[in-house]
Protein backbone atom coordinates (compact mmCIF):
# COMPACT_ATOMS: atom_id res chain seq x y z
CA UNK A 1 0.00 0.00 0.00
CA UNK A 2 1.31 3.03 -1.21
CA UNK A 3 1.17 6.78 1.08
CA UNK A 4 -0.77 8.33 -1.52
CA UNK A 5 -3.99 6.18 -0.64
CA UNK A 6 -3.66 7.16 3.42
CA UNK A 7 -3.16 10.97 1.81
CA UNK A 8 -6.24 10.72 -0.11
CA UNK A 9 -8.47 9.20 2.67
CA UNK A 10 -6.93 12.34 5.03
CA UNK A 11 -8.29 14.49 2.96
CA UNK A 12 -11.43 13.15 1.90
CA UNK A 13 -12.29 12.77 5.71
CA UNK A 14 -11.14 16.43 6.14
CA UNK A 15 -13.47 17.46 3.42
CA UNK A 16 -16.68 15.55 4.90
CA UNK A 17 -15.88 17.06 7.92
CA UNK A 18 -15.69 20.96 6.77
CA UNK A 19 -18.76 20.01 4.87
CA UNK A 20 -20.60 18.69 7.74
CA UNK A 21 -19.70 21.52 10.33
CA UNK A 22 -20.50 24.03 7.60
CA UNK A 23 -23.98 22.96 6.91
CA UNK A 24 -24.67 22.80 10.63
CA UNK A 25 -23.33 26.17 11.02
CA UNK A 26 -25.49 27.59 8.29
CA UNK A 27 -28.70 25.82 9.75
CA UNK A 28 -27.32 26.84 13.81
CA UNK A 29 -27.32 30.85 12.13
CA UNK A 30 -30.83 30.94 11.44
CA UNK A 31 -31.65 29.32 14.33
CA UNK A 32 -30.38 31.43 16.50
CA UNK A 33 -30.70 34.35 14.44
CA UNK A 34 -34.55 33.97 15.25
CA UNK A 35 -34.35 33.35 18.92
CA UNK A 36 -31.90 36.67 19.24
CA UNK A 37 -34.46 38.54 17.56
CA UNK A 38 -37.12 36.99 19.40
CA UNK A 39 -35.39 38.04 22.40
CA UNK A 40 -34.64 41.48 21.34
CA UNK A 41 -38.33 42.45 20.79
CA UNK A 42 -40.25 40.43 22.66
CA UNK A 43 -38.71 40.67 26.21
CA UNK A 44 -39.59 45.05 26.23
CA UNK A 45 -43.08 43.88 26.32
CA UNK A 46 -42.78 41.02 29.22
CA UNK A 47 -44.17 43.03 31.93
CA UNK A 48 -46.55 41.97 35.08
CA UNK A 49 -49.19 43.66 32.87
CA UNK A 50 -48.79 40.94 30.26
CA UNK A 51 -49.78 38.31 33.05
CA UNK A 52 -52.66 39.76 34.23
CA UNK A 53 -54.42 42.54 32.03
CA UNK A 54 -56.81 41.44 29.19
CA UNK A 55 -55.67 41.71 25.01
CA UNK A 56 -56.47 45.40 24.73
CA UNK A 57 -58.32 48.39 22.40
CA UNK A 58 -55.41 50.20 20.37
CA UNK A 59 -53.96 52.77 22.24
CA UNK A 60 -54.42 51.53 25.60
CA UNK A 61 -52.22 49.08 28.69
CA UNK A 62 -52.92 46.00 28.06
CA UNK A 63 -51.69 42.44 28.44
CA UNK A 64 -52.29 38.90 27.57
CA UNK A 65 -53.81 37.49 30.25
CA UNK A 66 -56.72 35.97 28.45
CA UNK A 67 -54.84 34.44 26.03
CA UNK A 68 -52.25 32.39 28.14
CA UNK A 69 -55.15 31.32 29.67
CA UNK A 70 -56.66 30.10 26.48
CA UNK A 71 -53.90 28.75 24.93
CA UNK A 72 -53.00 26.80 28.03
CA UNK A 73 -56.57 25.42 28.20
CA UNK A 74 -56.88 24.47 24.59
CA UNK A 75 -53.08 22.89 24.25
CA UNK A 76 -53.97 21.32 27.85
CA UNK A 77 -56.79 19.56 26.88
CA UNK A 78 -55.60 18.77 23.49
CA UNK A 79 -52.40 17.33 24.80
CA UNK A 80 -55.04 15.09 27.11
CA UNK A 81 -56.89 13.87 23.99
CA UNK A 82 -54.23 13.12 21.77
CA UNK A 83 -51.67 11.37 24.64
CA UNK A 84 -53.46 8.38 25.27
CA UNK A 85 -55.19 7.68 21.82
CA UNK A 86 -51.98 8.36 19.91
CA UNK A 87 -49.89 6.08 22.24
CA UNK A 88 -53.01 3.47 22.03
CA UNK A 89 -52.70 3.36 18.54
CA UNK A 90 -48.44 3.29 18.71
CA UNK A 91 -48.99 -0.07 20.95
CA UNK A 92 -51.32 -1.61 17.87
CA UNK A 93 -49.67 -0.59 14.76
CA UNK A 94 -45.96 -1.64 16.52
CA UNK A 95 -47.48 -4.68 18.89
CA UNK A 96 -50.56 -5.95 17.28
CA UNK A 97 -50.67 -5.01 13.79
CA UNK A 98 -48.12 -7.36 12.38
CA UNK A 99 -50.68 -9.61 10.38
CA UNK A 100 -53.47 -8.19 8.18
CA UNK A 101 -53.92 -4.91 6.24
CA UNK A 102 -55.29 -2.59 9.13
CA UNK A 103 -52.15 -1.89 10.57
CA UNK A 104 -50.55 -0.67 7.07
CA UNK A 105 -53.64 1.30 5.95
CA UNK A 106 -53.20 2.95 9.57
CA UNK A 107 -49.65 3.35 9.25
CA UNK A 108 -50.21 5.15 5.66
CA UNK A 109 -53.43 7.12 6.53
CA UNK A 110 -51.21 8.42 9.63
CA UNK A 111 -48.25 9.52 7.41
CA UNK A 112 -50.49 11.55 5.64
CA UNK A 113 -51.76 13.49 8.84
CA UNK A 114 -48.44 13.90 9.57
CA UNK A 115 -47.57 16.53 6.83
CA UNK A 116 -51.17 17.44 6.09
CA UNK A 117 -51.27 21.37 5.87
CA UNK A 118 -52.62 22.19 9.57
CA UNK A 119 -55.39 24.88 7.74
CA UNK A 120 -56.95 21.39 6.44
CA UNK A 121 -57.58 20.11 9.41
CA UNK A 122 -58.97 23.81 11.09
CA UNK A 123 -61.26 23.70 7.97
CA UNK A 124 -61.94 19.77 8.67
CA UNK A 125 -63.25 20.80 12.42
CA UNK A 126 -64.94 24.22 11.45
CA UNK A 127 -67.31 22.20 8.93
CA UNK A 128 -68.13 19.05 11.00
CA UNK A 129 -68.12 20.85 14.54
CA UNK A 130 -68.10 24.24 14.38
CA UNK A 131 -70.27 24.68 11.80
CA UNK A 132 -72.51 21.88 13.71
CA UNK A 133 -73.39 23.40 16.60
CA UNK A 134 -73.34 27.16 15.01
CA UNK A 135 -70.57 29.05 17.03
CA UNK A 136 -66.84 29.12 17.31
CA UNK A 137 -65.65 27.37 21.05
CA UNK A 138 -62.58 26.68 22.93
CA UNK A 139 -63.90 22.45 22.76
CA UNK A 140 -63.45 23.22 18.52
CA UNK A 141 -59.97 24.48 18.90
CA UNK A 142 -59.16 21.44 20.75
CA UNK A 143 -60.72 19.10 18.61
CA UNK A 144 -58.12 20.30 15.72
CA UNK A 145 -55.63 20.61 17.95
CA UNK A 146 -55.72 16.37 18.86
CA UNK A 147 -56.28 15.86 14.78
CA UNK A 148 -53.18 17.63 14.42
CA UNK A 149 -51.01 16.11 17.47
CA UNK A 150 -52.00 12.24 17.34
CA UNK A 151 -50.07 11.62 14.23
CA UNK A 152 -47.20 12.77 15.78
CA UNK A 153 -47.62 10.85 18.84
CA UNK A 154 -48.74 7.91 17.31
CA UNK A 155 -45.54 8.20 14.65
CA UNK A 156 -43.00 8.53 17.74
CA UNK A 157 -44.48 5.60 20.26
CA UNK A 158 -44.38 3.16 16.92
CA UNK A 159 -40.80 4.11 16.25
CA UNK A 160 -39.54 3.94 20.12
CA UNK A 161 -41.62 0.26 20.51
CA UNK A 162 -39.99 -1.06 17.25
CA UNK A 163 -36.65 0.01 18.90
CA UNK A 164 -37.33 -2.77 22.00
CA UNK A 165 -35.30 -5.69 21.04
CA UNK A 166 -37.90 -8.71 20.52
CA UNK A 167 -35.95 -10.59 23.05
CA UNK A 168 -37.35 -8.46 25.83
CA UNK A 169 -40.89 -9.44 24.49
CA UNK A 170 -40.44 -13.31 24.03
CA UNK A 171 -38.66 -13.13 27.73
CA UNK A 172 -41.80 -11.48 29.38
CA UNK A 173 -44.12 -14.01 26.80
CA UNK A 174 -41.79 -16.93 28.16
CA UNK A 175 -43.20 -16.47 31.63
CA UNK A 176 -46.45 -16.80 30.60
CA UNK A 177 -47.79 -12.76 30.63
CA UNK A 178 -50.37 -12.13 28.69
CA UNK A 179 -49.80 -9.48 25.79
CA UNK A 180 -51.37 -6.41 27.21
CA UNK A 181 -49.37 -7.16 30.76
CA UNK A 182 -46.13 -7.19 28.40
CA UNK A 183 -46.71 -4.53 26.43
CA UNK A 184 -47.70 -1.60 29.64
CA UNK A 185 -45.33 -3.44 31.82
CA UNK A 186 -42.20 -4.08 29.98
CA UNK A 187 -42.15 -3.10 26.07
CA UNK A 188 -43.82 0.42 26.87
CA UNK A 189 -41.63 1.10 30.22
CA UNK A 190 -38.61 0.42 28.68
CA UNK A 191 -39.33 3.42 26.09
CA UNK A 192 -40.97 5.39 28.90
CA UNK A 193 -38.63 8.54 27.74
CA UNK A 194 -38.79 7.95 24.10
CA UNK A 195 -42.49 8.22 24.43
CA UNK A 196 -42.68 10.83 26.59
CA UNK A 197 -40.53 12.91 24.05
CA UNK A 198 -42.99 12.23 21.43
CA UNK A 199 -45.59 13.68 23.36
CA UNK A 200 -43.30 16.89 23.86
CA UNK A 201 -43.08 17.25 19.88
CA UNK A 202 -46.83 17.01 19.66
CA UNK A 203 -47.23 20.30 22.63
CA UNK A 204 -44.37 22.07 20.88
CA UNK A 205 -46.14 21.62 17.26
CA UNK A 206 -49.79 22.48 18.40
CA UNK A 207 -48.76 25.51 20.87
CA UNK A 208 -47.79 27.65 17.68
CA UNK A 209 -50.49 26.40 15.59
CA UNK A 210 -52.55 29.48 14.23
CA UNK A 211 -54.51 28.06 11.07
CA UNK A 212 -56.45 25.74 12.79
CA UNK A 213 -57.90 27.96 15.64
CA UNK A 214 -59.10 30.60 13.40
CA UNK A 215 -61.32 28.53 12.53
CA UNK A 216 -62.47 26.95 15.83
CA UNK A 217 -61.39 28.56 18.75
CA UNK A 218 -61.53 32.13 17.05
CA UNK A 219 -60.66 34.67 19.25
CA UNK A 220 -62.08 36.53 22.43
CA UNK A 221 -61.08 39.96 23.51
CA UNK A 222 -62.17 39.07 27.26
CA UNK A 223 -61.54 36.78 30.13
CA UNK A 224 -63.52 33.67 29.55
CA UNK A 225 -62.50 30.57 30.69
CA UNK A 226 -66.06 29.02 29.18
CA UNK A 227 -64.83 25.91 26.64
CA UNK A 228 -67.96 26.34 25.15
CA UNK A 229 -67.59 30.13 23.66
CA UNK A 230 -64.60 31.50 21.54
CA UNK A 231 -61.43 30.99 23.02
CA UNK A 232 -58.93 33.66 23.20
CA UNK A 233 -55.60 31.92 22.71
CA UNK A 234 -51.49 33.03 21.92
CA UNK A 235 -51.08 32.27 18.17
CA UNK A 236 -54.23 34.32 16.90
CA UNK A 237 -53.86 37.37 18.49
CA UNK A 238 -50.24 36.78 17.88
CA UNK A 239 -51.02 36.96 14.38
CA UNK A 240 -54.15 39.86 15.00
CA UNK A 241 -51.58 41.94 16.72
CA UNK A 242 -48.16 41.66 14.43
CA UNK A 243 -50.65 42.22 11.29
CA UNK A 244 -51.78 45.63 12.79
CA UNK A 245 -50.55 49.06 12.55
CA UNK A 246 -50.50 49.49 16.21
CA UNK A 247 -47.07 49.88 17.70
CA UNK A 248 -48.31 48.59 21.08
CA UNK A 249 -50.28 45.30 19.72
CA UNK A 250 -47.22 44.39 17.72
CA UNK A 251 -45.08 44.70 20.99
CA UNK A 252 -47.23 42.24 22.57
CA UNK A 253 -47.41 39.88 19.69
CA UNK A 254 -43.81 40.02 20.23
CA UNK A 255 -44.24 39.23 23.85
CA UNK A 256 -46.63 36.43 22.90
CA UNK A 257 -44.06 34.87 20.58
CA UNK A 258 -41.48 34.79 23.10
CA UNK A 259 -43.90 33.22 25.55
CA UNK A 260 -44.33 30.42 23.56
CA UNK A 261 -40.90 29.57 22.46
CA UNK A 262 -39.54 29.70 26.18
CA UNK A 263 -42.83 27.95 27.16
CA UNK A 264 -41.69 25.11 25.20
CA UNK A 265 -38.27 25.19 25.75
CA UNK A 266 -39.14 25.07 29.78
CA UNK A 267 -41.62 22.57 29.56
CA UNK A 268 -38.76 20.34 27.63
CA UNK A 269 -36.06 20.93 29.96
CA UNK A 270 -38.49 20.29 33.11
CA UNK A 271 -39.89 16.49 31.68
CA UNK A 272 -36.05 16.06 30.52
CA UNK A 273 -34.91 16.89 33.70
CA UNK A 274 -37.97 14.83 35.74
CA UNK A 275 -37.53 11.60 33.34
CA UNK A 276 -33.66 11.66 33.98
CA UNK A 277 -34.23 11.57 37.84
CA UNK A 278 -36.73 8.47 37.41
CA UNK A 279 -34.45 6.72 35.73
CA UNK A 280 -31.25 7.20 38.24
CA UNK B 1 -40.58 -40.92 7.78
CA UNK B 2 -37.10 -42.35 7.63
CA UNK B 3 -35.87 -40.52 10.79
CA UNK B 4 -37.16 -43.05 12.83
CA UNK B 5 -33.86 -44.85 12.69
CA UNK B 6 -31.92 -46.95 15.25
CA UNK B 7 -29.87 -44.09 16.19
CA UNK B 8 -33.04 -41.78 17.26
CA UNK B 9 -34.62 -44.97 18.65
CA UNK B 10 -33.95 -44.88 22.56
CA UNK B 11 -36.95 -45.23 24.88
CA UNK B 12 -37.62 -43.46 27.46
CA UNK B 13 -39.69 -44.61 30.46
CA UNK B 14 -43.08 -42.04 31.04
CA UNK B 15 -40.93 -38.86 29.22
CA UNK B 16 -42.19 -35.03 30.17
CA UNK B 17 -42.30 -34.51 27.09
CA UNK B 18 -42.81 -36.59 23.73
CA UNK B 19 -42.22 -34.99 20.14
CA UNK B 20 -43.89 -37.20 17.32
CA UNK B 21 -43.12 -36.53 14.14
CA UNK B 22 -42.54 -32.86 13.86
CA UNK B 23 -42.49 -30.63 10.79
CA UNK B 24 -41.50 -27.09 11.56
CA UNK B 25 -42.44 -24.59 8.53
CA UNK B 26 -41.34 -20.80 8.20
CA UNK B 27 -43.53 -19.77 5.86
CA UNK B 28 -42.41 -22.00 2.77
CA UNK B 29 -39.72 -23.10 4.21
CA UNK B 30 -39.81 -26.63 5.41
CA UNK B 31 -37.07 -26.65 9.09
CA UNK B 32 -37.86 -29.34 11.02
CA UNK B 33 -38.77 -32.77 9.31
CA UNK B 34 -40.23 -35.64 10.95
CA UNK B 35 -38.36 -35.07 13.97
CA UNK B 36 -39.35 -37.82 17.34
CA UNK B 37 -38.00 -37.05 20.69
CA UNK B 38 -38.46 -37.91 24.15
CA UNK B 39 -37.63 -35.98 27.18
CA UNK B 40 -36.70 -37.76 30.27
CA UNK B 41 -38.30 -35.60 33.80
CA UNK B 42 -35.59 -34.21 35.66
CA UNK B 43 -32.69 -34.89 33.12
CA UNK B 44 -30.72 -32.38 31.23
CA UNK B 45 -30.84 -32.64 27.54
CA UNK B 46 -29.00 -31.43 25.15
CA UNK B 47 -29.35 -30.06 21.40
CA UNK B 48 -25.67 -30.06 19.30
CA UNK B 49 -25.60 -29.22 15.92
CA UNK B 50 -24.23 -26.71 13.58
CA UNK B 51 -25.79 -23.60 13.34
CA UNK B 52 -28.98 -23.57 11.17
CA UNK B 53 -29.78 -27.54 11.87
CA UNK B 54 -33.09 -26.44 13.60
CA UNK B 55 -32.57 -26.56 17.23
CA UNK B 56 -33.20 -23.66 18.89
CA UNK B 57 -36.22 -24.18 16.48
CA UNK B 58 -37.31 -27.33 18.10
CA UNK B 59 -36.68 -25.35 21.31
CA UNK B 60 -38.67 -23.05 20.24
CA UNK B 61 -41.68 -25.55 19.88
CA UNK B 62 -41.85 -26.30 23.45
CA UNK B 63 -43.49 -23.85 24.46
CA UNK B 64 -45.19 -22.48 21.20
CA UNK B 65 -43.24 -19.05 21.01
CA UNK B 66 -42.74 -19.60 17.85
CA UNK B 67 -47.22 -18.88 17.58
CA UNK B 68 -45.95 -15.17 17.98
CA UNK B 69 -45.12 -14.72 14.36
CA UNK B 70 -47.33 -15.17 11.29
CA UNK B 71 -46.45 -17.48 8.68
CA UNK B 72 -44.44 -19.91 11.65
CA UNK B 73 -46.41 -23.09 11.97
CA UNK B 74 -45.50 -26.62 13.21
CA UNK B 75 -47.56 -30.17 12.49
CA UNK B 76 -47.28 -33.06 14.23
CA UNK B 77 -47.81 -33.61 18.26
CA UNK B 78 -46.01 -32.94 20.95
CA UNK B 79 -47.35 -34.37 24.23
CA UNK B 80 -46.36 -32.38 27.55
CA UNK B 81 -47.56 -34.88 30.56
CA UNK B 82 -49.53 -36.44 27.64
CA UNK B 83 -51.53 -33.89 26.61
CA UNK B 84 -50.84 -32.56 22.83
CA UNK B 85 -49.71 -28.64 23.35
CA UNK B 86 -50.08 -28.31 19.61
CA UNK B 87 -53.91 -28.51 19.57
CA UNK B 88 -55.66 -25.27 18.81
CA UNK B 89 -57.13 -25.15 22.18
CA UNK B 90 -53.95 -24.92 24.32
CA UNK B 91 -53.99 -22.25 26.42
CA UNK B 92 -50.74 -20.55 25.26
CA UNK B 93 -50.02 -18.25 29.03
CA UNK B 94 -50.99 -21.50 30.93
CA UNK B 95 -48.39 -23.43 29.19
CA UNK B 96 -45.39 -20.74 29.11
CA UNK B 97 -46.31 -20.70 32.99
CA UNK B 98 -44.76 -24.60 33.48
CA UNK B 99 -42.64 -24.50 30.54
CA UNK B 100 -40.01 -21.84 31.39
CA UNK B 101 -37.37 -20.32 29.09
CA UNK B 102 -34.38 -18.59 29.33
CA UNK B 103 -32.76 -16.89 25.99
CA UNK B 104 -29.01 -16.63 24.45
CA UNK B 105 -28.85 -12.93 25.55
CA UNK B 106 -29.98 -11.95 28.95
CA UNK B 107 -33.00 -9.93 29.34
CA UNK B 108 -33.91 -7.93 32.49
CA UNK B 109 -36.77 -5.88 32.38
CA UNK B 110 -36.87 -2.24 32.95
CA UNK B 111 -37.49 -2.73 36.47
CA UNK B 112 -36.08 -3.18 40.10
CA UNK B 113 -33.94 -6.73 40.49
CA UNK B 114 -36.76 -7.48 42.92
CA UNK B 115 -39.71 -6.72 40.50
CA UNK B 116 -37.81 -8.35 37.87
CA UNK B 117 -38.75 -11.34 39.79
CA UNK B 118 -42.17 -10.68 41.38
CA UNK B 119 -43.05 -9.88 37.93
CA UNK B 120 -43.71 -13.33 36.64
CA UNK B 121 -45.45 -14.55 40.13
CA UNK B 122 -47.75 -12.18 40.71
CA UNK B 123 -48.94 -13.64 36.91
CA UNK B 124 -50.42 -16.81 38.55
CA UNK B 125 -50.42 -16.47 42.47
CA UNK B 126 -51.37 -13.98 44.73
CA UNK B 127 -48.30 -13.88 47.33
CA UNK B 128 -48.21 -11.46 50.58
CA UNK B 129 -45.42 -9.51 51.13
CA UNK B 130 -43.48 -11.75 53.34
CA UNK B 131 -44.37 -14.78 50.78
CA UNK B 132 -43.11 -12.67 48.23
CA UNK B 133 -39.67 -11.92 49.70
CA UNK B 134 -39.34 -15.25 50.65
CA UNK B 135 -40.05 -16.36 47.10
CA UNK B 136 -37.78 -13.69 45.40
CA UNK B 137 -35.05 -15.01 47.69
CA UNK B 138 -35.38 -18.57 46.66
CA UNK B 139 -35.03 -18.21 43.13
CA UNK B 140 -32.46 -15.99 43.52
CA UNK B 141 -30.67 -18.38 45.87
CA UNK B 142 -31.58 -21.03 43.14
CA UNK B 143 -29.79 -19.32 40.64
CA UNK B 144 -26.74 -18.28 42.95
CA UNK B 145 -27.23 -14.90 42.49
CA UNK B 146 -28.49 -13.63 45.88
CA UNK B 147 -25.32 -13.22 47.83
CA UNK B 148 -24.77 -10.54 45.58
CA UNK B 149 -27.65 -8.73 45.39
CA UNK B 150 -29.17 -9.39 48.38
CA UNK B 151 -28.69 -5.75 49.99
CA UNK B 152 -29.32 -4.16 46.51
CA UNK B 153 -32.25 -5.68 44.84
CA UNK B 154 -34.15 -2.14 44.26
CA UNK B 155 -31.86 -1.38 42.51
CA UNK B 156 -32.45 -1.94 38.52
CA UNK B 157 -31.73 -5.06 36.59
CA UNK B 158 -30.30 -3.36 33.84
CA UNK B 159 -27.62 -2.70 36.00
CA UNK B 160 -26.08 -6.01 36.61
CA UNK B 161 -23.00 -7.48 34.94
CA UNK B 162 -24.00 -9.43 31.88
CA UNK B 163 -23.19 -12.80 33.82
CA UNK B 164 -25.86 -11.65 36.38
CA UNK B 165 -28.12 -10.63 34.28
CA UNK B 166 -28.14 -14.02 33.21
CA UNK B 167 -28.64 -15.63 36.14
CA UNK B 168 -30.88 -13.04 37.15
CA UNK B 169 -33.12 -14.19 34.04
CA UNK B 170 -32.62 -17.43 35.22
CA UNK B 171 -34.10 -16.19 39.00
CA UNK B 172 -36.97 -14.87 37.37
CA UNK B 173 -37.62 -18.29 35.27
CA UNK B 174 -37.24 -20.38 38.08
CA UNK B 175 -39.32 -18.16 40.47
CA UNK B 176 -42.85 -19.08 39.03
CA UNK B 177 -41.90 -23.05 39.66
CA UNK B 178 -42.23 -24.34 36.22
CA UNK B 179 -42.20 -27.94 35.02
CA UNK B 180 -39.66 -27.25 32.52
CA UNK B 181 -36.65 -25.17 31.96
CA UNK B 182 -35.84 -24.32 28.40
CA UNK B 183 -32.61 -22.87 28.12
CA UNK B 184 -31.28 -20.97 24.69
CA UNK B 185 -27.61 -21.09 24.44
CA UNK B 186 -27.68 -19.47 28.15
CA UNK B 187 -24.20 -18.91 28.49
CA UNK B 188 -23.11 -18.25 25.14
CA UNK B 189 -22.59 -14.69 26.01
CA UNK B 190 -20.46 -15.05 29.03
CA UNK B 191 -17.15 -15.33 30.41
CA UNK B 192 -15.80 -18.99 31.85
CA UNK B 193 -16.43 -17.56 35.54
CA UNK B 194 -20.43 -16.83 34.76
CA UNK B 195 -20.68 -20.25 32.62
CA UNK B 196 -19.03 -22.27 35.02
CA UNK B 197 -21.57 -20.91 37.87
CA UNK B 198 -24.83 -21.40 35.34
CA UNK B 199 -23.44 -24.97 34.37
CA UNK B 200 -23.50 -25.34 38.22
CA UNK B 201 -26.99 -24.25 38.47
CA UNK B 202 -27.85 -26.16 35.59
CA UNK B 203 -27.06 -29.42 37.22
CA UNK B 204 -28.87 -28.38 40.83
CA UNK B 205 -31.87 -26.86 38.92
CA UNK B 206 -32.59 -30.48 37.62
CA UNK B 207 -33.51 -31.79 40.82
CA UNK B 208 -36.74 -30.22 40.81
CA UNK B 209 -36.92 -29.62 36.74
CA UNK B 210 -36.55 -31.16 33.10
CA UNK B 211 -33.87 -28.85 31.31
CA UNK B 212 -33.92 -28.81 27.38
CA UNK B 213 -31.01 -26.92 26.52
CA UNK B 214 -29.50 -26.07 23.17
CA UNK B 215 -25.55 -25.63 22.83
CA UNK B 216 -22.52 -24.88 20.58
CA UNK B 217 -20.38 -25.97 23.01
CA UNK B 218 -19.51 -29.12 23.09
CA UNK B 219 -17.55 -29.77 26.02
CA UNK B 220 -20.44 -28.05 27.82
CA UNK B 221 -23.13 -30.84 26.01
CA UNK B 222 -20.74 -33.61 27.24
CA UNK B 223 -20.08 -31.90 30.84
CA UNK B 224 -24.05 -30.88 32.12
CA UNK B 225 -26.20 -32.92 29.98
CA UNK B 226 -27.75 -36.72 30.33
CA UNK B 227 -28.90 -37.06 27.17
CA UNK B 228 -27.98 -35.54 23.76
CA UNK B 229 -29.91 -34.82 20.54
CA UNK B 230 -27.38 -34.51 17.42
CA UNK B 231 -29.49 -32.59 15.01
CA UNK B 232 -28.38 -31.65 11.09
CA UNK B 233 -30.31 -29.80 8.73
CA UNK B 234 -33.65 -30.01 10.31
CA UNK B 235 -33.71 -33.58 11.34
CA UNK B 236 -32.67 -35.98 13.97
CA UNK B 237 -29.82 -37.87 13.51
CA UNK B 238 -28.80 -39.37 16.57
CA UNK B 239 -30.23 -38.66 19.86
CA UNK B 240 -29.15 -40.76 22.85
CA UNK B 241 -26.95 -40.86 26.73
CA UNK B 242 -24.66 -38.46 26.63
CA UNK B 243 -22.05 -40.98 27.55
CA UNK B 244 -22.63 -43.26 24.20
CA UNK B 245 -23.29 -39.80 22.07
CA UNK B 246 -20.14 -38.70 22.97
CA UNK B 247 -17.97 -42.01 23.46
CA UNK B 248 -19.53 -44.33 20.98
CA UNK B 249 -21.72 -42.59 18.30
CA UNK B 250 -23.86 -45.24 16.64
CA UNK B 251 -23.44 -42.69 13.09
CA UNK B 252 -20.76 -41.52 11.63
CA UNK B 253 -22.13 -37.97 11.00
CA UNK B 254 -22.42 -37.47 14.73
CA UNK B 255 -18.65 -38.42 14.87
CA UNK B 256 -17.87 -36.01 12.54
CA UNK B 257 -19.42 -33.49 14.25
CA UNK B 258 -18.22 -34.17 17.89
CA UNK B 259 -14.61 -34.76 17.16
CA UNK B 260 -14.20 -31.26 14.98
CA UNK B 261 -14.15 -32.73 11.43
CA UNK B 262 -17.33 -31.68 10.29
CA UNK B 263 -17.15 -29.74 6.78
Amino acid sequence: MSSAIFKRRKIVNKLSLVLATLTMMISMVFLVWVLVTLVMKGFSAIAPSMFTQMTPPPGTDGGLANAIVGSLMIVGFATLVATPIGILAGVYLAEYGRRGWLAPTTRFVNDIMLSAPSIIVGLFIYTVYVANVKHFSGWGGVLALSVIAVPVVVRTTENMLRLVPNSMREAAIALGAPMWKVIFMVTLRSVKSGVMTGVLLAVARISGETAPLLFTALNNQFWSMDMNAPMANLPTVIFQFAMSPYEDWQRLAWGGALLITFGVLGLNIFVRIVLRQRTN
Amino acid sequence: MNTMSEATKLHIESPKIWVKNLDFYYGSLHSLKGVNLQLAANKVTAFIGPSGCGKSTLLRTLNRMYDLYPGQRATGEILFNGKNILAKDQDLNALRARVGMVFQKPTPFPMSIYDNIAFGVKLYEKLSRSDMDDRVEWALRKAALWEEVKDKLNNSGLGLSGGQQQRLCIARGVAVKPEVLLLDEPTSALDPISTAKIEELVDELKIDYTICMVTHNMQQAARISDYTAYMYLGEMIEFGQTDQIFIKPQKKQTEDYITGRFG
